[in-house]
This record gives structure tokens, C-alpha cells and sequence, in this order.
């Protein structure tokens, strides 16, 4: 604890209170209020707009979720958990939760390794790296309407970029529909995340393997420990902090995911790329259910807590000192 | 098995065992690169050319897609519209943050775990959660079709990561400091003010760089809060345009180029502190 501004004597010394002689019991508990109010005001303005704009709309949207409701006026069709139960029916919200797993998946079977990879390939002296770093990472500072819109016109059907390269290296019909086929269209929408986000993971994991004392893998070299037993006994365990926290952004992101599927597929064909954030927009601002559409809400908002809270308890509760350590190396 | 002395964290000595490594960097190189040119390169080719020569470079380097574009004020609207929703959502998240994680950093207050814990628990939380509510309470305020109903809400949901990242810079500017402005006769709001924020100015940059590009790659508050085209940013506008003019392949590849081009020279001009902003925002995540 470094803070001097402290109530307690003790901890340091006093500020803004010039008189010694109004130490005296109710001088002590109106100094305690008075620091605690200075503290608390600095508060106010983040806890005007944080309480307003983000805690009252989640709150409402908890309350309108046990109403049928058009959007319009004050909720007044009262009707239970119904709107719950009709989620946990509907093929669509299910589906979602289906496609939200597979994302997820697949992020950390392909493209959390393959940015792990590349991190490791770039952490060496090898020619032409900075340039390397930055086209990998560029993509991720693009916007996703941006990036969406380009995707959807590199993959039209037969038309695209995609299809005339494959066609150009003798695979013509390898390609096909892309996002307008529903066998494909989740691939489709991977690889594109692939593109828009490894350059990010990629960006997390050489932080972190800059971090690993260079004399811990050399020590392991003189050992006699090979390439891979160096990166699996050295670097791997030295980099886990970094690793968790890319994987918890990487779920977090897959179960938000809205701007990239909107923009190419709209949750189409026939709801075969849908997500949750989809769902609720379509029944939110495009049918009027927002009663509905707030229970969407709601269970996105319990799938985001359970699984941060479970995360944290298990996963990261061994990181905080190796986090904000990566915190110090990075902030500036 | 030789230990010479290494310079960085590990090099690669013979040159024949990087070459395949050279080789899978051209290719994703390649990958990721493509796009983009292609995108340049369709700009220069009438919708025509692009369906006859969708891969080689021109037949002759049409500039009228992106010159049309860039001579009809929509664009530079949009521009517009944009920076200034960007830089009022950076000034009202930076300078609300910097007071709360100032009071985080260096004061002991009943609650203030309780509190900072709400704060950071907004990290993890959806905004597509809230974003129903939030219409309906804009709309009730009057602010659709108004920049504020934009800015606010950004503003609003940027305040877990900035006040984080401020407040670990804040706890790092030793205590001696504050005791000698203490004596000096400096108050906690002259102590801020005068001293804390300049010696901040690198961490403030880094947040700032952050809210711009949150704010200028926006699209789902923007989409929801803009009903015409007034105040459109540059993501719907990419939206809109691909839209309207869907069958103009060319024109919409020129269009995505000139909107990327200002993200792409932010990128080069302020690429560490993004970077550093990203990677140290993300490991408090």
C-alpha cells in the first residue's frame, strides 16, 4: 500500500487537515468523513456514467425480461419465466450456444496455436520480424464491418477472389459458396476471425515470452535440451499466465461475437451462422420482442458471469501477482 | 553440443534451418497481405475489367472509383462524424477515469474494493447485454440521431479497462512524491492535478490511443442509435454503401480502402502504444 492519503495515522501522514489541535474525538470521526467523502467524489462522475449507461440498462433488461413487451411504454404484460422457457425451446438459441461452443473450439484448437507458433518463430533474430509483427497484428485494428464487408466480397460465390485463386492453382469447385452455404459458412466465418484476431493473441504471447529471462532457456540449452524441450519445458510453463488470459479473451470474444457475422451473413443462411448477440438484435429492433430479447440478454449475460467467475476461480487464481507483473513490462 | 553466448532471447545460427521458417512467414505474410492489395487493386479496375481480370494488376489504372469518392462529401462526412464522436468519447472516458482511478490508486476508503471489483466486473460483461435498455433509455432522453447517444455509452463502457490500466500507472508514482507536494501545501485535487496527470502523460496516451480505436471501429451502438444518416460513422457508412451500390464491386473495393486508410495510419503512427495499451489492458482483463 502506497497511498499517503490515509485516514489512519499510522500509514502515513495526514493531508488537508491543517490543524493537529482538532485531533480530538469528533474531529477525528468528522476528518474520517471528510476523507472519505474527498475519496468517494473523485468516484462520482465514473459512477454517474457507469451506473446509468451500463448498470440500470443490465438491470432493466433483467426485469423485462419476465415481460412480454414491445419496446414501447413501461412492461406491463407480466408473464413469469416464459420468455425463459421459450428460449431454452427455440432451435435458434440453441443452435446459437452450438455455434458459440464450436467457435470457441475451434479457436483453441487452431488459432490460439497458430498464433502461439508464429510468436515463437518471431520471438528470434530473423530477418524482417518487425515487419512480420506488424502486417499480422494490422488486421485487428481494421474495424469488423470493414473487415466483414471485404470478407464478403473476396468469398461470392464464384465471383470472389477465393474462388478465382483456387481456380487459378487447378481447384476449381474446392471453394464453392462460402458464407452462402450452410455446411461452410461457419468455416468460412473462422477463418475470417482467424485473420482479423490471431495477430492480437500473437501480440499477447511474444509480450509474455519477452518477459522469460533470456538465461533460463540458454541455462536449459546448456543442459542439453533440445528446441522442443526447451519450448515445452521452459517457455510453455513461463508463458501459461499470458496463455489463460488469451484464451479467457478469445471465449469472451466468441460468446460476443456480433459486428463480423452481421455484416457478412446477418446469422444467415437460414440461421446456420447465427449467434447469441444476433438473436437478440433480431428479435430486439427487428421484430419488437424486446421482452424476448431481454431474456437473450439476460442468459448472455449469466453464460459471460458463469464462466468468468468459474474461470477465475480455477483458471487465473494462481496469475494475479504474474499478471499485474506482465501489467509493469507492458504499460509503458 | 556448443553453447555459444546468444544476443537475444534465442537465435537461429544456420541459416538452413530458417529457411523453411522464412518460407511459412512469406506464405502467411502472403495470406494476409492479399486482401488488402487485392482490395487497392480492384479499386483501380472498372467493375467490368474486375469480372474479366479479378487477379492481375490493371489493364489501366482507373483512378475515378476513388476519386468519385473522395469529391462527393459523404465520405468526408462520415470522416467527420467519426473523428468527432472518437475524440469526445476519448475525453470524457479519459478524464472520468483518471479521477476514479486516482482516488483508487492513492486513497483507503470504506468500500473501495467493493467498488473497484464493480468496476473491473464491467471488463467481462457483453455490451449487446445491455444494449436493448440502453436504446430505450437514449430514446427516451432525446439522444438518437445525436452524437452524446454515442459518446456516453462508449464513454461508459470504456471505463473498466481505462480506469485499470490508470490505476496501476497511478499506484507506481512513489509516495514520497505526494508527502513532498503534501508539505509544499498541495491538496489531493492539486496533488492530480499538477503533478500526478503530467507525470502520466505516457499512460494517458496509451488509454487515449485505445478509446480512439474502440470508438472508430464501433459499429453495433452506432448502428442502433443512428436512424439517418446524420451523424453515420465510417462503419455504417461501409455498411450502407456496400449496400446501395452492390452490384459496383470496384466502387465498394476503392470505398473499403478509403475507410481503412485512416485506422491504417493511426496504426503506423501510434503502434506502441497500441500494442502496449492492448497487451498490458488485456493481461488485467
Amino acid at each position: 500500500m502506497t497511498s499517503t492519503f490515509l485516514p489512519d495515522k499510522r500509514s502515513g501522514p495526514d493531508v488537508g487537515l491543517p490543524s493537529p489541535a482538532a485531533d480530538t474525538g469528533r474531529g477525528r470521526a468528522r476528518r474520517r468523513a471528510l476523507h472519505w467523502l474527498t475519496a468517494v467524489g473523485f468516484q462520482v462522475p465514473a459512477l454517474v456514467l457507469f451506473g446509468a449507461l451500463v448498470l440500470l440498462p443490465m438491470l432493466f433488461a433483467l426485469y423485462a425480461s419476465f415481460f412480454r413487451w414491445g419496446g414501447f411504454g413501461m412492461p406491463e404484460d407480466y408473464v413469469g419465466g416464459d420468455n425463459f422457457t421459450r428460449l431454452f425451446e427455440d432451435p435458434v438459441f440453441l443452435g446459437d450456444l452450438w455455434r458459440c461452443l464450436v467457435l470457441v473450439l475451434l479457436s483453441l484448437a487452431l488459432q490460439l496455436p497458430f498464433a502461439l507458433a508464429l510468436a515463437v518463430a518471431l520471438n528470434q533474430r530473423i530477418r524482417g520480424r518487425a515487419v512480420y509483427r506488424m502486417l499480422f497484428f494490422a488486421p485487428y485494428i481494421l474495424s469488423e464491418a470493414i473487415t466483414g464487408v471485404l470478407f464478403g466480397m473476396i468469398f461470392a460465390p464464384d465471383d470472389g477472389l477465393a474462388d478465382h485463386a483456387l481456380g487459378a492453382i487447378g481447384l476449381d469447385g474446392v471453394g464453392g459458396q462460402w458464407f452462402a452455404d450452410p455446411s461452410t459458412v461457419m468455416a468460412t466465418l473462422f477463418l475470417v476471425m482467424t485473420w482479423k484476431y490471431f495477430g492480437f493473441h500473437m501480440m499477447l504471447y511474444l509480450a509474455g515470452l519477452q518477459s522469460i529471462p533470456a538465461e533460463l532457456t540458454e541455462a536449459a540449452l546448456i543442459d542439453g535440451a533440445g528446441p522442443w524441450q526447451r519450448f515445452r519445458h521452459v517457455t510453455l510453463p513461463l508463458l501459461a499466465p499470458t496463455l489463460r488470459i488469451s484464451v479467457f479473451l478469445s471465449v469472451i470474444g466468441s460468446i460476443q461475437l456480433f459486428d463480423l457475422v452481421w455484416v457478412t451473413t446477418a446469422g444467415g443462411p437460414d440461421h446456420h451462422s447465427e449467434t447469441m448477440a444476433v438473436t437478440l438484435f433480431q428479435h430486439g429492433f427487428k421484430r419488437y420482442q424486446v421482452g424476448y430479447a431481454s431474456a437473450i440478454s439476460v442468459a448472455m449475460f449469466a453464460i459471460s458471469l458463469v464462466f468468468a467467475l468459474a474461470y477465475q476461480r480455477f483458471v487465473l487464481r494462481r496469475d494475479l501477482e504474474g499478471a499485474t507483473t506482465t501489467l509493469r513490462g507492458g504499460g509503458s | 553440443m556448443s553453447a555459444r553466448k546468444t544476443g537475444g532471447p534465442v537465435s537461429v545460427r544456420k541459416t538452413g534451418r530458417t529457411l523453411p521458417l522464412h518460407v511459412v512467414l512469406v506464405a502467411v505474410g502472403a495470406v494476409m497481405a492479399v486482401p488488402l492489395l487485392y482490395a487497392v487493386l480492384s479499386g483501380f479496375k472498372s467493375t467490368d475489367e474486375l469480372s474479366r481480370n479479378p487477379i492481375g494488376l490493371p489493364d489501366s489504372w482507373l483512378t475515378s472509383n476513388y476519386t468519385d469518392i473522395l469529391g462527393s462529401g459523404s465520405f468526408w462526412r462520415l470522416l467527420g462524424s467519426s473523428t468527432l464522436i472518437a475524440i469526445g468519447t476519448t475525453v470524457v472516458v479519459v478524464a472520468v477515469s483518471a479521477l476514479a482511478a486516482f482516488s483508487f490508486a492513492r486513497f483507503a476508503f470504506r468500500g473501495r474494493e467493493a467498488l473497484f471489483t464493480l468496476f473491473t466486473m464491467g471488463l467481462m460483461f457483453p455490451f449487446a447485454v445491455a444494449a436493448l435498455p440502453l436504446f430505450l433509455l437514449l430514446r427516451s432522453m432525446d439522444l438518437l440521431d445525436n452524437p452524446l447517444g454515442v459518446i456516453l455509452p462508449q464513454a461508459a463502457f470504456g471505463l473498466p479497462m481505462t480506469i485499470v490500466v490508470l490505476r496501476g500507472f497511478f499506484r507506481e508514482i512513489p509516495a514520497e512524491l505526494e508527502e513532498a507536494a503534501t508539505l509544499d501545501g498541495c491538496g489531493p485535487l492539486g496533488f492530480f492535478w499538477r503533478i500526478l496527470l503530467p507525470m502520466a502523460r505516457p499512460a494517458l496516451g496509451t488509454v487515449s490511443v485505445l478509446a480512439v480505436v474502440g470508438s472508430w471501429n464501433n459499429f453495433f451502438l452506432p448502428l442502433l442509435v443512428f436512424t439517418d444518416s446524420t451523424w453515420w460513422t465510417i462503419p455504417i457508412g461501409v455498411q450502407q454503401f456496400q449496400g446501395q451500390y452492390s452490384a459496383e464491386y470496384a466502387r465498394v473495393f476503392a470505398y473499403l480502402v478509403l475507410a481503412m486508410v485512416p485506422a491504417l495510419a493511426f496504426y503506423s503512427v501510434a503502434e506502441r502504444q497500441l500494442v502496449g495499451g492492448l497487451t498490458a489492458g488485456a493481461t488485467k482483463g
